[in-house]
C-alpha cells in the first residue's frame, strides 16, 4: 500500500537531488533543469497532500506552478540564449559582470 | 460706485501682468509706456468715482469684501477694501501723481533697456500701494506693504549693472526689513492684546471700535505702537532707519519721484493714521514719534545744506519733510500730518521729476558731446532757467512751495503742523522751534539748489552747453500740473484763523478727515490749549514768524550763491571740520557700518567659518565617511559567483526552517 508518506519522502529526495544539483553543476542548462526538478517535487507534494486532504486546493497551487514555470522556462532560456552570443559560454562562473 | 473699488488696485496688476509676460515681445515702447499709463489712469478714474461719490455720502466707511482669505475659529480675514476719506485722499494722491509719473517715464525712460521691465515695475509697484493704501485689515495692508518694499528694490537696482545701484537696492531692502520686523511685532501682539479680551479680529474698523478695551496709556498699547512706530520708521526713512533713502537715489528719477517721494514712504505716516486710535492711547509713544520727527526733520535737513548732487539735496528734503509729517502725528495733528503729505506728494514729485529733466538735459548734452561728465552735479550746471524755462518755472513754484512762502501749497501745511507742535495739548514750543529751525534750513537748501542749477554763470563744459535741450511734452505735461497743484493744492485745507481772508473759506480738508479723527481726538483730549486756542494774534504771530524764518534761508541762499558766489568756499575754508561732517552726512552711514554691519558681519563669518564649516558640514561628510568604510568592508561578501548566493540561500531556507521545527 502506498502511503502518502511515500510520496511525501519521494517529492523531498527529489527536492534535494534538484537542491544539490543547483549548488554543484556549473552547466547553467542543468542548473535550471535542477530547479525544475525541485518546481516538480513541491507539484507532487501538492498533489499528495490535496488527494490526501481531500482538499482541491493543492491541485489548483500546481497548476499555478507550472504555468509559471512555463513561462520560467521561456524567459530562462531567452537569457541563456543571450548570454551566451556575449560570452560564448553558459558556465555559471562566468556570470560575474556584476560583482566588485 | 463703492462696488467697483477693486478694480482700483485691479488695473495696474492687469498692466503689470501684460508688461510683464508680453513687454519683451511688444518691444514698441509706445504701446507698453500706453498700456501701463491707460491702466493707473484707469484707476484714477475709478478712484475719482470713488472719491467724488463718498464726497457727497453722509455714511463714511465702506468695506468691500471681494474674497475670503483665512476663516479661522472666529477670525476672518478676507481680501478686503476700506474706503472711508483717509484712504480715498490717498488713493486720489496715488493714482493722480502715480499717472503723471507713468506719462513722464514715457519720455524720461525713451531708449533704456529693459523698458517694459520698468513699467512692469511700476505698475506693479501701483497695486502694492493701493493695497496697502485700501486693505481693510491689517493683514492686506502688510501685504501691500511688503509688495512696494519688493517693487523699491527692483526699482532701485533697475541699473543692476552698476554695482552702486545694485548695493543701494540691497541696502534698501535690508533696512526696510528691521522695520517690518517691528510692523510684524506690533501687528501680532496687537491681535493678542485685543484677542486676550475676547476680541479675535485684523480688521481696521473693528480694532477702531475696539481699542477702548486696550487701558489707554498702559503698556499694551504702547508696546503695540512703539512696534508699529517702529515700521514707519523703517518704510518712511526716519532716524534711526533713514540712510537707506538717499541711496535710493541710485534709481530712475521717475521712480525716486513716485516712490521715494511721494508715495511709498508716506506709508508709515498713513499706517499712523489708519491706526490713530490706538495711537492717541499711548502718549508716551506720540512723544516719541514727535520728538523723532522733528530730530529727523532737522539732522536732514542740516546734512542737505552740503550735498552737490541734486537727488540727494531732494532726497535729504523728503527726509526732513517726512520728519514734519511724523512731528504732526506725534502732536495729534493728524490731518495737518494728512494733508503735508498730499501737499509734499504735489511739490516733491514735480521737485524731482523737475530734477529728472534737468538730468535727462545734462546727459543728453553731455552724450552729444562724448563727455563723461556726473549730469547730476549741481556745480556743473548753473543758468539753465534761460535753457529750460518749463522745467525752471516749476521747479521755482514747487520750491516756493516747500520752503512754506505764504499762500503756496506747503506754508499751510506747514505752518499748521507748527501751529499745533507749539500750542497743541501734546505739543511742545522746543518742538516748534527745531521744526521752524528746518524750516528755513529748508528754504536755504531748496533756494541754494535753484540758484546753483538755474541762476549764475552756465559752468557746464564748453563742448556740452550749447546741446542742452527744454525736455519733451511728455516730460513738462507732468510738470506743469503738478506745478500747478504744488501752488494751488493748500487751499483746500486753509486754517481758520485765514479762512477770513478767503471769503470765510472754510478747511475743506479737515472737514472731509474729521470722521477719521475727530472722534479719537475728542476722545483722548488731543486739541489746542485753550489759552490759545482763539489768539489770532498768536496764530498770527506764528505764521509770521515761521514764513520770516523762510525768508531769512531764501536770502541767505541768495547772497552766498548769487551775491558773492566765492562765500561758499571761503566758508568751507573756515569750517573745514564742520563742513566735512555735514558733507559726509555726519558720518552715519560709517557709524553704522562700524556698530551694526561690521558686527553682523562678524557674526556672520563666524557662523560660517566655525558654525557651518566645522559642525554642520562635519556632521554630514562624518555621516557619509562612516557609511562608505562600513560599505568598503561589507563588499568582500558580495563574491559574484552564482553559487555562494546560490548556497546562502539554501543555508538561510535550512535555517530558518530547522528554526521553526526545532526552536
Amino acid at each position: 500500500m502506498i502511503t502518502v508518506y511515500h510520496y511525501l519522502i519521494l517529492s523531498a529526495i527529489i527536492f534535494s537531488i534538484g537542491t544539490f544539483g543547483v549548488l554543484t553543476r556549473k552547466n547553467a542548462i542543468v542548473i535550471f533543469m535542477c530547479i525544475e526538478l525541485m518546481l516538480n517535487s513541491v507539484n507532487l507534494t501538492f498533489i499528495a497532500l490535496s488527494r490526501h486532504l481531500q482538499n482541491m486546493d493543492g491541485q489548483i497551487f500546481v497548476f499555478f506552478i507550472m504555468t509559471v514555470a512555463a513561462a520560467e522556462a521561456a524567459v530562462g532560456l531567452a537569457l541563456m540564449i543571450a548570454f551566451y552570443r556575449n560570452r560564448e559560454s553558459i558556465d555559471s562562473d562566468d556570470f560575474n559582470m556584476l560583482k566588485w | 460706485m463703492y462696488d467697483y473699488l477693486w478694480l482700483i488696485p485691479f488695473f495696474p496688476l492687469v498692466g503689470f501682468v501684460i508688461n510683464g509676460l508680453l513687454g519683451k515681445k511688444i518691444r514698441n515702447e509706445a504701446i507698453i509706456g500706453g498700456i501701463a499709463t491707460l491702466m493707473i489712469f484707469l484707476s484714477f478714474l475709478v478712484a475719482c468715482g470713488n472719491f467724488f461719490t463718498l464726497l457727497k455720502d453722509s455714511e463714511k466707511v465702506h468695506q468691500q469684501v471681494i474674497a475670503s482669505w483665512m476663516s479661522i475659529g472666529n477670525l476672518q480675514i478676507d481680501w478686503g477694501f476700506l474706503l472711508d476719506p483717509l484712504s480715498a485722499l490717498m488713493i486720489m494722491v496715488v493714482t493722480g501723481v502715480g499717472t503723471l509719473i507713468h506719462l513722464y517715464s514715457i519720455g524720461y525712460m525713451h531708449g533704456e533697456t529693459g523698458f517694459y521691465r520698468f513699467f512692469a515695475y511700476l505698475n506693479l509697484f501701483c497695486f502694492s500701494m493701493l493695497m496697502l493704501v485700501l486693505g481693510n485689515n491689517a493683514l492686506v495692508m502688510f501685504v501691500g506693504w511688503e509688495g512696494v518694499g519688493l517693487c523699491s528694490y527692483l526699482l532701485i537696482g533697475y541699473y543692476f549693472d552698476k554695482k552702486s545701484a545694485g548695493d543701494a537696492a540691497k541696502k534698501a531692502f535690508v533696512v526696510n526689513r528691521i522695520g517690518d520686523f517691528g510692523f510684524i511685532c506690533g501687528l501680532l501682539t496687537l491681535f493678542w492684546a485685543l484677542g486676550s479680551k475676547g476680541v479675535w479680529t485684523v480688521n481696521f474698523v473693528e480694532i477702531a471700535e475696539n481699542a477702548h478695551l486696550l487701558e489707554s496709556g498702559g503698556v499694551v498699547v504702547t508696546v503695540v505702537t512703539l512696534a508699529f512706530f517702529l515700521g514707519a520708521t523703517g518704510k518712511s526713512a526716519q532716524i534711526p532707519l533713514f540712510t537707506w533713502l538717499p541711496d535710493a537715489m541710485e534709481g530712475p528719477t521717475p521712480v525716486s519721484a513716485l516712490i521715494h517721494a511721494a508715495t511709498m514712504v508716506t506709508a508709515g505716516v498713513y499706517m499712523i493714521g489708519r491706526l490713530n486710535g490706538l495711537f492717541a492711547m499711548a502718549p508716551d509713544t506720540m512723544m516719541t514719534i514727535a520728538i523723532v520727527g522733528a530730530a529727523t526733520a532737522l539732522f536732514a535737513a542740516s546734512i542737505g545744506l552740503a550735498q552737490n548732487d541734486i537727488k540727494r539735496v531732494l532726497a535729504y528734503s523728503t527726509v526732513s519733510q517726512l520728519g514734519y509729517m511724523f512731528m504732526a502725528m506725534g502732536v495729534g495733528a493728524f490731518s495737518a500730518g494728512i494733508f503735508h503729505l498730499m501737499t509734499h506728494a504735489f511739490f516733491k514729485a514735480c521737485l524731482f521729476l523737475g530734477s529728472g529733466s534737468v538730468i535727462h538735459g545734462m546727459h543728453h548734452a553731455y552724450h552729444k558731446a562724448h563727455l563723461h561728465d556726473d549730469p547730476q552735479d549741481m556745480r556743473n550746471m548753473g543758468g539753465l532757467r534761460k535753457k529750460m524755462p518749463i522745467t525752471f518755472i516749476t521747479f521755482l513754484v514747487s520750491t516756493i512751495a516747500i520752503s512754506g512762502l505764504p499762500f503756496f501749497s506747503g506754508f499751510f501745511s506747514k505752518d499748521e503742523i507748527l501751529w499745533w507742535a507749539f500750542a497743541g495739548e501734546r505739543g511742545h514750543w522746543m518742538l516748534w522751534l527745531v521744526g521752524a529751525i528746518a524750516a528755513g534750513m529748508t528754504a536755504f537748501y531748496m533756494f541754494r539748489l535753484v540758484f546753483m542749477t538755474f541762476f549764475g554763470e552756465q559752468k557746464t563744459d564748453p563742448r556740452a552747453k550749447d546741446h542742452i535741450p527744454e525736455s519733451g511734452l511728455t516730460i513738462t505735461l507732468p510738470l506743469m500740473v503738478l506745478g500747478t497743484l504744488a501752488a494751488i493744492g493748500g487751499f483746500w485745507g486753509v486754517p481758520h484763523v485765514l479762512g477770513g481772508i478767503f471769503g470765510h473759506m472754510p478747511n475743506y480738508l479737515e472737514n472731509f478727515l474729521a470722521p477719521v479723527f475727530e472722534h479719537t481726538q475728542v476722545l483722548n483730549g488731543i486739541e489746542i490749549k485753550p489759552e490759545m486756542a482763539h489768539s489770532k494774534a498768536l496764530e498770527f504771530g506764528m505764521m509770521g514768524v515761521s514764513v520770516g524764518i523762510a525768508l531769512v534761508g531764501i536770502l541767505g541762499a541768495w547772497f552766498m550763491y548769487i551775491k558773492n558766489p566765492e562765500l561758499p568756499g571761503r566758508f568751507v575754508a573756515s569750517f573745514t571740520g564742520l563742513w566735512r561732517a555735514v558733507y559726509n552726512k555726519w558720518y552715519i552711514d560709517e557709524l553704522y557700518d562700524a556698530v551694526f554691519v561690521n558686527n553682523c558681519k562678524r557674526i556672520g563669518t563666524f557662523l560660517w567659518k566655525g558654525f557651518d564649516v566645522r559642525i554642520v558640514d562635519g556632521i554630514v561628510n562624518g555621516t557619509a565617511w562612516v557609511v562608505k568604510g562600513v560599505g568598503s568592508g561589507l563588499r568582500y561578501t558580495q563574491s559574484g559567483f552564482l553559487h555562494n548566493y546560490a548556497m546562502a540561500m539554501v543555508v538561510g531556507v535550512v535555517v530558518i526552517v530547522g528554526y521553526y521545527i526545532f526552536g
